[in-house]
């Protein structure tokens, strides 16, 4: 069975190797400053223990004060896996660091995202809409998008 | 060979999109009404019963026999068309051997599949490029009104709104028989219309 | 005396006889040969997470359906494991052998139409689909059988099955699973030493296994380049931990690999039923469970290992009767992301069968 990291157990150690990024830890997962989500990624990434080399998607949820964008990663070699949150407030101007560097597989979801809920990535290669066309107005999975 | 650099596309991938999203939203706006159905031949029944020439009947029989598909599938009906075309529901027996890839030369379009409206421009451009006499059957609940999927909003409610259409095969998916008595239908109704060209 | 030539911009789709749905692939040619290719979506988006934010948990069973068309059981199986993974809800013995024989026939006729559709792409023009869709006519008499339809099933229930299968048809599944194996026998016969195929797939749009664990992909894209990961033996849902068979894995990654990969899980899909079918017992096939589902507040992700890769489904719940938020990760768009490296440098016609080989299905990349 994969099993989940509990975030409890690893937001000590997180914590002292990039200090002020993990704002909340909880069995299910941790919730990271949005700042540093490209560090401490590349970090879980290789380092012995954690070794989390495969992305398994990416996606945001719209929660009216604020937009959270969830990740899960898996390892495949030592079969855990760790959901790591961010939260970016407000609902114009959004901005998140792209993980396109470090997972390509980020590619499509991220756009996906910035084209149905209005999130911009920082680093995206292709931030160019996926889905609708170019003159669609609104994004669509918003809360107050009403068709 | 070399390539060379220095010449400039006609235009960017900017531009392109950019007219790609101006055709959609044009015809978005100009398709608000359903396109009416042809059915003038129901009207046309008592003029029906005097002088129906043979010739006439010899080229509505070669008509309705040998209808060929264009190959248009957009969605989960897709299949069910070709469950209709493969050995089991053998469509080659009412005459639609092939399914024919350009539109120029093919005379029906089923439409298989959920139109979006990104999608709406190219459906219309393959009808237009079908060459008289051409007939649409719309295939499926989201081919007669946006079925399941009709409240979203990138969902053409129906493909009326687009091409007029002749024939309404309900289902989802339509069973390859229930298709099968669609074609029947369209055959009938091409057998009769004749009478009204003139 | 060197020519000078401009790169031409070749648009293929989204109406094309090979793209497996509605796709445009935007490639930029020097002569035949393929130097950059994008791949454009959208075509079929429907916007099938929002209308799921819509609709009762029960109800948000057949949207799924139409998700990947193909494998329209696997969808709902995972729909309904991440609603009871949210909500607690446990699955009665029957239910659970149901689920994974429903899922495991429905791999081998999405594999069939997978395995058609590349030969169809490769050249040989009908046949081997014809063969294959003959085979998956008998499967889909089988899923007529239980669920009274061909293609968007909707059997699948939170709780369990929505009925339980008539008599005849564990005795029909019996007769289809001992015939199975001698037409895979003859597919191969046909198909596995082709001189053609071998000389059109083999060594073509080579996925290595680093990108291939980068770009997250999943399924037999992912093991045909010698990534053993399977999500049935990985981290096993239902009861696929009772079960004994094999992962068949690639070597190279190239579009033979990805073609045998899945002729092989369709021979252990057989293994499978027929190992089911001797430990199905009786009993109900769906636990009681309220006409309206409100699950406890909270967020759950559950997945399983469909025929094209890993499908999940995130759902957050918010108490009510619909979901606040559904997202469904397609493994066909992800699957996707290293197209351009896997097709650049080969000719249009070795385009098409690699795109091919990937086997998408549009309805699950557009949603």
């Amino acid at each position: 069975m994969t099993q989940t990291l509990s975030g409890k157990d690893i937001a000590a150690k997180l914590e002292t190797q990039f200090p002020g990024s993990i704002l909340e830890s909880s069995e299910a997962g941790i919730l990271v400053n949005s700042q540093t989500l490209v560090k401490l990624a590349a970090y879980l990434k290789t380092a012995s223990g954690f070794e989390l080399d495969y992305l398994n998607y990416v996606t945001a949820v719209d929660y009216y004060d604020y937009f959270e964008l969830v990740y899960l990663f898996t390892s495949l070699k030592h079969n855990h896996s760790l959901v790591v949150k961010t939260r970016c407030y407000g609902r114009e101007n959004l901005t998140v660091p792209s993980l396109v560097s470090l997972y390509r597989g980020a590619d499509y979801q991220e756009r996906e995202i910035n084209d149905l809920l209005g999130i911009k990535f920082e680093g995206h290669p292709n931030l160019r809409p996926i889905f609708l066309w170019e003159g669609f107005e609104g994004h669509p999975l918003r809360k107050d998008f009403l068709a | 060979m070399e390539i060379d650099t220095t010449q400039k596309y006609l235009y960017t991938d900017k531009d392109w999109e950019q007219a790609e999203g101006a055709t959609i939203e044009t015809l978005r706006k100009l398709s608000q009404q359903p396109i009416p159905d042809p059915d003038k031949w129901l009207d046309e029944e008592i003029a029906r019963s005097t002088l129906l020439t043979t010739v006439d009947a010899v080229v509505d029989w070669a008509r309705s026999s040998s209808l060929w598909p264009v190959l248009s599938f957009p969605a989960c009906c897709a299949f069910e068309f070709i469950a209709t075309a493969a050995s089991r529901f053998d469509i080659s027996r009412f005459g639609m051997e092939i399914i024919r890839a350009s539109p120029r030369q093919a005379d029906l379009m089923i439409t298989a599949g959920t139109l979006t409206w990104k999608m709406a421009p190219q459906i219309k451009r393959i009808y237009e490029q079908m060459a008289e006499p051409k007939w649409v059957i719309a295939m499926g609940a989201c081919g007669i009104s946006g079925g399941i999927f009709a409240s979203s909003y990138s969902v053409v409610p129906g493909y009326n709104r687009i091409v007029p259409v002749d024939v309404y095969v309900p289902g989802c998916p339509p069973r390859p028989e229930a298709l099968l008595y669609g074609i029947k239908m369209l055959q009938k109704k091409i057998g009769k219309r004749s009478s009204i060209e003139g | 005396m060197t020519l000078k030539t401009e790169p031409f911009v070749l648009n293929i789709g989204p109406a094309h006889p090979s793209t497996h749905g509605v796709c445009r692939l935007k490639a930029r040619l020097d002569g035949e040969v393929i130097t950059d290719l994008e791949c454009v979506f959208g075509y079929l988006h429907r916007g099938i997470e929002k209308l799921a934010e819509e609709r009762t948990y029960t109800g948000i069973i057949p949207l799924t359906d139409r998700l990947d068309y193909l494998a329209a059981m696997s969808n709902n199986l995972a729909y309904c494991l991440s609603v009871e993974k949210l909500a607690g809800i446990t699955v009665p013995e029957r239910a659970h052998y149901l689920r994974v024989i429903m899922a495991e026939l429905q791999r081998i006729a999405s594999h069939l139409i997978a395995v058609g559709a590349f030969l169809n792409d490769c050249g040989a023009f009908m046949t081997p689909i014809l063969y294959m869709l003959r085979e998956r006519e008998k499967i889909l008499d089988l899923f007529e059988m239980a669920s009274g339809q061909r293609l968007t099933y909707n059997y699948m229930r939170i709780g369990g099955v929505s009925q339980d299968v008539p008599e005849e048809f564990l005795p029909a599944l019996t007769k289809f699973v001992d015939e199975m194996p001698a037409h895979i026998d003859e597919y191969d016969r046909l198909l596995a030493e082709n001189e053609i195929l071998l000389a059109r797939a083999k060594g073509v749009g080579i996925l290595p296994a680093e990108l291939a664990v980068n770009i997250s992909a999943g399924g037999p894209v992912l093991r045909a380049s010698g990534v053993r990961w399977d999500i049935r033996k990985a981290d096993p849902y239902t009861i696929y931990d009772r079960f004994q068979f094999d992962i068949p894995t690639g070597t190279v990654g190239d579009c033979y690999d990805r073609y045998r990969v899945r002729v092989l899980e369709m021979r252990q899909s057989i293994r499978i039923l027929k190992q089911a079918l001797e430990q199905i017992p009786a009993g109900p096939s769906r636990s009681a469970v309220p006409q309206l589902v409100r699950p406890p507040a909270g967020e759950a992700y559950a997945r399983i290992e469909a025929p094209k890769g890993e499908l999940g489904f995130y759902l957050v719940s918010d108490t009510s009767i619909a979901p606040y938020r559904c997202h469904i990760r397609a493994p066909s768009l992800i699957n996707l992301t290293a197209l351009r490296d896997m097709i650049v440098g080969w000719k249009i016609a070795d385009a098409i069968i690699i795109f091919g080989s990937i086997d998408i299905c549009m309805g699950e990349v557009d949603r």
